[in-house]
């Protein structure tokens, strides 16, 4: 017994030497749910680890934590959509300068019953406002995410004071996309999600596309390299390759090149 | 008390020895000497405070006050090792009862070869060869005292101290363990069993301590004591009557 | 609704053909709670012992202590790791977020309670009834301690092994100090978590299985070990 228990110490040493000896250059990006679970990240990533041996661990998490991760240094590259907390970000001293990497755009989902009458229209704001009319069912992310920061300033464009309703008809989940989906589809409510997110989704349930096409649904991604003068952890040099690849040609291309169900989830305007 | 038994080696004794508790007293045995060769039967009723007595005897227990000698030396380590004890409910390692009676062995320091030559004679000696490989906590309570003495018999000790250790058994375990006990007094262990069974007393006991209220009321030889005890409580007592 | 039967299937025809991804994901999940169970035990057992032998001004806050951070929230631990170990954390210096080392620190801080709390109630149960003999026979506190120990290795096993189970199923922790990154840090639970947030949940689900069917096994070769030992107790005895 005593000289398994060795046995199986040393096996577990062995192993976990094997674990901690990490081969090769690497960066950690800190990124929002969206890219992750859409699937672009595995689609484009490969692609840069092969040209400049660098590889990339992505920490997909809401925008919110990704930026305050950044900030602690835990981090290489922030990949978010949260246009003015990046800039207060980069504002603050934490992030050396924020670009343009790709947009898509919010969609508004709802159950197929669609309660509040809002389904084929496009004007995002009216369209929550009959919500909260009807008092229909809405899922929110309520986790400080970018979608969540999105879903937000239409409420206050609307007028309609949702922390009122928080726990009656507005539902905050706290959690990522995919399980505020997960309880939309679970409870027929509504719920603002990024269109890639949508499509990647596998467990719609009766949820449908409810408004789409407002101008103001618009979803920009920023990608924005740490700060090493305020960590010096940053691997700088490693992560500008990154930065300068994902708004570059190629990185611009491989964006463009993922599709889903034949349709492109994500679409490249780095300048 | 007079000593009233011829002496042998080995002698045990009390000076001054007590143990109270909230002011009642447990124990005051002042000057009790063992130094026959007993088997010593300490006898008496319930609380009478025998085994309190008894692991003074053995160092388990440290009196308030007063001290216990053995040859005339304090109850240091050396004269502790010389000592070993078997309790009213036998504690099995969770091992085999060869396993059981291994460890004391190998903690003596004996090698494999040496070992296994004692765990065979020992198993013989209490009746169990068959039962050497079978897990210690499956033996039924004779078995399992008589294990309990074996093992306390392979420390080699010279004082072999017995707190009630047929209480809980039948007639015939018990008739086992008194054999065990007896054979190992015939060859030189010196005996103090502790029992609240007069016949047992009759059987086994070459000097009888007859205890009460944490005092020792009659030392003498056995035969003396249980028939013609000097006090009136001793005398009751044996008779089967209430005391308190 | 989806296909569930359809996707076990699938899920399972994957662990079957040996899918070097998936069996990657297993064998990190394998090795962070093996490892974190191990170095728990190595804390977690003298201190349960001492907690049930010692007698120490202390000793009585101490073993209530053990017996509350039984129940330790593992995201609270996640969160208090992530603190230390992220860069501008005491820790920072050692680079060790984002990585398995940081898992099984976590997992460490989770299971050490349990497995103390465990070790103590045995040890203290076996010493009510040995210490008597174990003085008898000359042996001192501490050197009663080792005898204890292995007297009571059935029950200590269940005790590590409950310590695995709460270390191989939990995600709370690991998600916030591993980060979840795809080949370096996803565990079987932060790959459920991820697959349930795609909305697959059938293969989460399947996930799930496989992850029960990994305790099983695990459970199943320490009862085995178990017996085993028993045996050879017996056999060398």
């Amino acid at each position: 017994m005593i000289g398994s228990v060795f046995r199986a110490s040393a096996l577990a040493l062995g192993l976990m030497a094997g674990t901690l000896a990490q081969a090769g250059e690497f960066i950690v990006v800190q990124s929002t749910t969206s890219t992750q679970n859409s699937g672009l990240l595995d689609h484009i990533l490969p692609a840069f680890e092969a040209e400049t041996g660098i590889e990339v661990r992505v920490v997909a998490v809401g925008t919110g934590q990704a930026i305050k991760n950044a900030a602690n240094g835990d981090g290489d590259v922030l990949l978010v959509h949260a246009r003015a907390a990046e800039e207060k970000f980069v504002a603050e001293g934490w992030g050396v300068e924020r670009l343009d990497v790709m947009y898509n755009d919010f969609v508004l989902v709802g159950p197929a019953s669609d309660p509040a009458g809002v389904r084929g229209g496009s004007d995002i704001v009216a369209a929550l406002s009959a919500i909260a009319e009807v008092e229909a069912p809405f899922a929110s992310r309520g986790d400080d995410s970018g979608t969540h920061k999105a879903e937000l300033r239409h409420w206050q464009s609307s007028g309609i004071d949702v922390s009122a309703a928080s726990g009656g008809w507005y539902r905050e989940t706290g959690s990522g996309m995919g399980a505020t989906l997960n309880l939309a589809a679970g409870m027929g409510a509504y719920a603002l999600t990024d269109r890639a997110t949508w499509i990647a989704f596998a467990n719609k349930g009766d949820l449908v596309i409810a408004v789409e096409g407002d101008a103001r649904l618009f979803n920009q991604y920023g990608v924005i390299l740490v700060n090493p003068e305020k960590h010096p952890g940053v691997k700088a040099e490693a992560g500008q390759r990154f930065v300068d690849w994902l708004t570059g040609a190629d990185g611009q291309a491989a964006i463009s090149g993922y599709t889903l169900d034949g349709q492109q989830l994500f679409f490249p305007n780095a300048k | 008390m007079r000593d009233l038994v011829e002496e042998s080696g080995l002698v045990i004794e009390t000076q001054g020895l007590r143990i109270s508790r909230r002011g009642q007293s447990l124990l005051d045995v002042p000057n009790l000497r063992l130094g026959g060769p007993g088997p010593t039967v300490i006898l008496g009723p319930n609380g009478a405070g025998k085994s309190l007595l008894l692991r003074c005897l053995h160092g388990l227990i440290q009196a308030d006050a007063g001290t216990v000698r053995q040859n005339g030396r304090a109850l240091d380590a050396e004269e502790r090792a010389s000592q070993a004890m078997v309790f009213q409910r036998p504690v099995m390692l969770r091992r085999s009862v060869a396993g059981n009676l291994d460890f004391v062995l190998r903690r003596r320091g004996l090698n494999r070869a040496q070992r296994q030559a004692r765990i065979a004679a020992l198993l013989a000696e209490g009746g169990l060869p068959s039962r050497a490989r079978q897990g210690a906590r499956s033996l039924s309570v004779g078995e399992a005292q008589r294990l309990a003495i074996l093992r306390a018999l392979a420390t080699e000790p010279e004082v072999l101290f017995l707190d009630e250790p047929t209480s809980a058994l039948d007639p015939g375990a018990t008739q086992a363990v008194e054999s065990l006990v007896l054979r190992a007094s015939a060859r030189g262990v010196r005996i103090v069993m502790v029992t609240h069974d007069i016949g047992q007393a009759r059987r086994l006991a070459a000097d009888v301590v007859v205890m009460m209220g944490g005092q020792v009321v009659e030392h003498g030889p056995a035969a003396q004591v249980l028939d013609d005890p000097a006090s009136g409580a001793v005398r009751r007592f044996l008779a089967g009557e209430l005391i308190f | 609704m989806q296909n569930f039967a359809q996707e076990m299937q699938a899920a399972f025809a994957l662990v079957l053909a040996g899918d070097s991804e998936l069996l990657g994901i297993v064998g990190l999940s394998l090795r962070v709670s093996l490892f974190a169970v191990l170095c728990a035990a190595l804390i977690g057992m003298p201190l349960g012992a001492a907690l049930a032998v010692g007698r120490f001004p202390g000793r009585r806050a101490m073993v209530v202590l053990v017996n509350a951070l039984m129940g330790l929230p593992p995201v609270v631990v996640g969160l208090i790791v992530y603190l230390m170990l992220s860069r501008s954390g005491p820790l920072g210096v050692l680079q060790l977020l984002y990585t398995p080392t940081a898992m099984i620190i976590a997992q460490v801080v989770l299971v050490t309670p349990i497995i103390a709390a465990l070790t103590r109630q045995v040890v203290e149960m076996l010493d009510a009834e040995y210490a008597e003999q174990m003085r008898s026979l000359g042996l001192s506190r501490l050197a009663t301690v080792p005898v204890l120990l292995w007297d009571g290795r059935v029950a200590l096993l269940t005790a590590l092994l409950a310590g695995f189970g709460r270390a191989i199923a939990e995600v709370g922790a690991v998600i916030i100090v591993g980060g979840n990154i795809n080949h370096v840090t996803r565990v079987m639970t932060t790959a459920i978590a991820l697959e349930t947030s795609k909305g697959n949940l059938a293969l989460a689900l399947a996930l799930g299985a496989v992850l029960i069917g990994i305790a099983v096994a695990v459970n199943a070769l320490v009862s085995l070990l178990g017996a085993r030992s028993r045996a050879e107790a017996l056999a060398h005895a």
